[in-house]
């Protein structure tokens, strides 16, 4: 893994929204084909942090790379930038007033151009994997939870980013819905995707990741292979965040 | 009731109520292409243009349109402006509908959540594709019952464009009161005049507003 | 003394007879206000009742004040009344007449939005914690209705301000007829009076009513994220 080249790349990222850092000096590097997953307790910045790689926050110091290029300094064309970093919301935020098809080729067609026709033949590949070809002609509002952030990844998925960002994407779902995401996730790994992933659900991170990052206090305190960071965590911090997944009388 | 009276000065009512239409339709265009202008300026927060039309907006909201006539109609000359009185008419019912049409738009737009507009920026649509792909669809389906309110308003200030000497409705009924003293005749066509173009608005209005209201998208 | 015509204004007592006229106005407002808020709220009561009877005729009643211009409901009672039933009403006692049974049907149907935007559950967890039905109705659901109305109300006065303007067309001598009657008087030492003292008026109204507006929509702002 570490032979493949550096995808995306923080370096030192600091975000302030005013009343002191959310993010202090942040560096993290994600090679092609790796899946990172951010932990860490409520508000620690693991969200604000993915909403910056894509210029959804402005950073006030450091830089993000992108392909090696600085994609944080002088004029960005961020909705190119965007087209390589697709990203997965909590609330899926699918477009209310467009059936499913229509919410996965916007995209395609008005942003990069593409031929309708095609498109749509490449939506319904991409519905039947995610098990919801019969849904394409539904509107979001008819769709359960698990359906909505499918279709949501697929909607990602269709522009061809070359990195996935998962901003806490089962947080807002039912529990029995959490898996059928989940396992659309774990197929992509599979898959040599590379992907950068913000959740709460531990057993999944253990199942998925190349690398756990778990941020405390806007700071990355412990990073490191996922069976090592469950088992044996080194740091005091990572231990007590562990401790509370635990449930004993 | 003088039935012969009532048939025989119908046609002026027909007249009154096409000019009223007429001028009525002219200023509720005019006004939601003012209202949708100012609530971009508004959305995309365009400095300068910004304050100036929250300023529009209070001044336009807090004076009455027959005060505005006035000052258009009887006081600009005076300061070497010459308006008509269809041209005072349509400018006074645009300077006030801009404004309840901006605030319609914009309660639209306010109503459609933060996170579409980011959702689909990290699509990579921008910024103005966002706009009118994502947010204007969805507001627009939300401002419709108050931009229909506003409509109906808008074309029941008209009753006071007789004060700058246009023929309307209000105008004719004053005229026939005055000059035969046949006042329950020329009110009750007065009435149905008004009920005859704003009734089957309004009833348009309700109907959209419980469509809109219960069905949502996808149905 | 050609200079400015804004000078008018300070001749003699015009400035004092507009404002009088103006108190004219806002006056009459008041007093329809208050009575639309007491009628009102028997109105919007009234609404909820479940007599299909009472509902539709309120309804139409309220139909039918809404769809009608002000200025019509004006001419219906200023010169109706007088023709039909020999009843001579001044243009002032007219106008609160009409401005009441106008913002007695706005208020109705504010007071009905309020009384049925109280879920059900509100209701019932009063009671679940053991308070009587009149505690229910203190302490929990009269002190949401007053935040949802009084914004409300507060803008409807503004709207009943402006609308009062039209009384000078059924011959109220408010502010617009001082107006008239000021520029007339000096039409020939101050030809261009026209443009300042209509331009006065249209500042004064926007002066009375801003304040109210501000306040309706602060308070409406404080009390919707409490």
């Amino acid at each position: 893994m570490a032979e493949q080249p550096i995808l995306l790349e923080a370096k030192n990222i600091i975000k302030d929204y005013g009343s002191g850092p959310v993010l202090n000096e942040v560096s993290l590097q994600i090679h092609k084909g790796e899946v990172i997953v951010l932990i860490g307790p409520s508000g620690c910045g693991k969200s604000t942090f993915l909403r910056c790689m894509n210029g959804l926050e402005s950073i006030q110091s450091g830089q993000i790379l992108l392909d090696g290029e600085v994609i944080t300094e002088g004029k960005t064309d961020w909705p190119k930038v965007r087209q390589k970093i697709g990203m997965v919301f909590q609330n899926y935020e699918l477009f209310p007033h467009m059936s499913v098809i229509d919410n996965i080729v916007l995209g395609p067609v008005k942003v990069q151009g593409r031929d309708k026709k095609e498109v749509i033949k490449e939506a319904e590949k991409l519905l039947e994997r995610v098990g919801l070809l019969e849904k394409k002609d539904a509107f979001p509002r008819q769709l359960s939870g698990g359906q909505k952030q499918r279709v949501a990844i697929v909607r990602a998925l269709i522009l061809k980013p070359e990195i996935l960002l998962f901003d806490e994407v089962t947080a807002a779902l039912d529990p029995e819905m959490v898996r059928e995401v989940l396992d659309v996730i774990l197929e992509l790994a599979s898959e040599e995707y590379t992907m950068l992933i913000v959740t709460h659900e531990m057993q999944f991170a253990r199942a998925v990741a190349d690398k756990i990052v778990f941020i405390d206090g806007g700071k990355i305190v412990e990073s490191g292979e996922p069976e090592k960071f469950f088992t044996q965590p080194e740091t005091d911090r990572a231990r007590r965040f562990l401790n509370t997944f635990i449930y004993a009388k | 009731m003088d039935t012969e009276f009532i048939v025989e000065y119908i046609p002026h009512y027909v007249e009154a109520a096409k000019l009223t239409f007429r001028i009525g339709l002219i200023g509720i265009v005019l006004s939601l292409i003012v209202g949708l202008v100012i609530a971009f300026i508004q959305y995309f927060k365009i400095p300068v243009l910004k304050q100036i039309a929250s300023a529009y907006i209070e001044l336009s909201r807090n004076t009455p349109l027959l005060v505005q006539l006035f000052f258009l109609y009887f006081g600009l000359p005076k300061a070497g402006i010459c308006i008509s009185s269809e041209g005072c008419a349509i400018i006074g019912l645009c300077f006030l509908g801009g404004s309840y049409m901006a605030e319609a738009f914009r309660s639209g737009i306010e109503s459609v959540e933060k996170g579409q507009e980011e959702s689909a920026l990290a699509l990579g649509f921008k910024k103005r594709q966002v706009v009118g792909y994502i947010i204007l669809p969805q507001a627009l389906s939300v401002s419709i019952p108050a931009l229909c309110a506003n409509m109906i308003f808008l074309i029941k200030e008209t009753s006071v464009f007789s004060v700058v000497a246009l023929a309307d409705l209000m105008y004719v009924a004053k005229d026939l009161i005055g000059l035969y003293y046949k006042t329950d005749e020329a009110l009750l066509m007065l009435v149905v005049s008004y009920l005859i173009i704003l009734l089957p608005i309004s009833i348009v209005a309700a109907v959209l507003e419980r469509r809109l209201r219960y069905a949502g998208f996808g149905n | 003394m050609q200079d400015l015509g804004i000078r008018v204004l300070f001749m003699g007592n015009n400035f004092a007879r507009l404002m009088e006229g103006l108190w004219i106005t806002i006056r009459i407002s008041l007093i329809a206000v208050a009575l639309s808020i007491v009628f009102g709220i028997l109105l919007g009561m009234l609404m909820t009742v479940k007599n299909p009877i009472i509902r539709a005729l309120t309804k139409v009643y309220l139909e039918f004040i809404r769809i009608m211009p002000q200025l019509v409901l004006l001419f219906l009672v200023y010169f109706g009344l007088t023709k039909s039933f020999g009843i001579n009403l001044s243009g002032e006692v007219s106008a609160v007449i009409v401005f009441t049974l106008w913002g007695t049907g706005e208020m109705g149907d504010l007071v009905r939005g309020a009384l049925i935007s109280i879920p059900k559950h509100q209701y019932e967890s009063g009671e679940a914690i053991g308070l009587s039905k009149w505690q229910v109705y203190y302490h929990i659901i009269i002190p949401q209705i007053l935040t949802r109305l009084v914004p409300l109300a507060i803008n409807l006065t503004t709207r009943m301000i402006k609308t009062t303007s039209l009384v000078a067309l059924i011959g109220v001598v408010e502010v617009l007829k001082v107006a008239q009657q000021i520029i007339e008087a000096n039409r020939y030492t101050v030809p261009d009076s026209a443009l300042w003292i209509y331009g006065t008026i249209f500042f004064l109204y926007f002066i009375a009513c801003w304040p109210i507006s501000l306040v309706a929509k602060r308070l409406e702002k404080r009390w919707k994220t409490a």
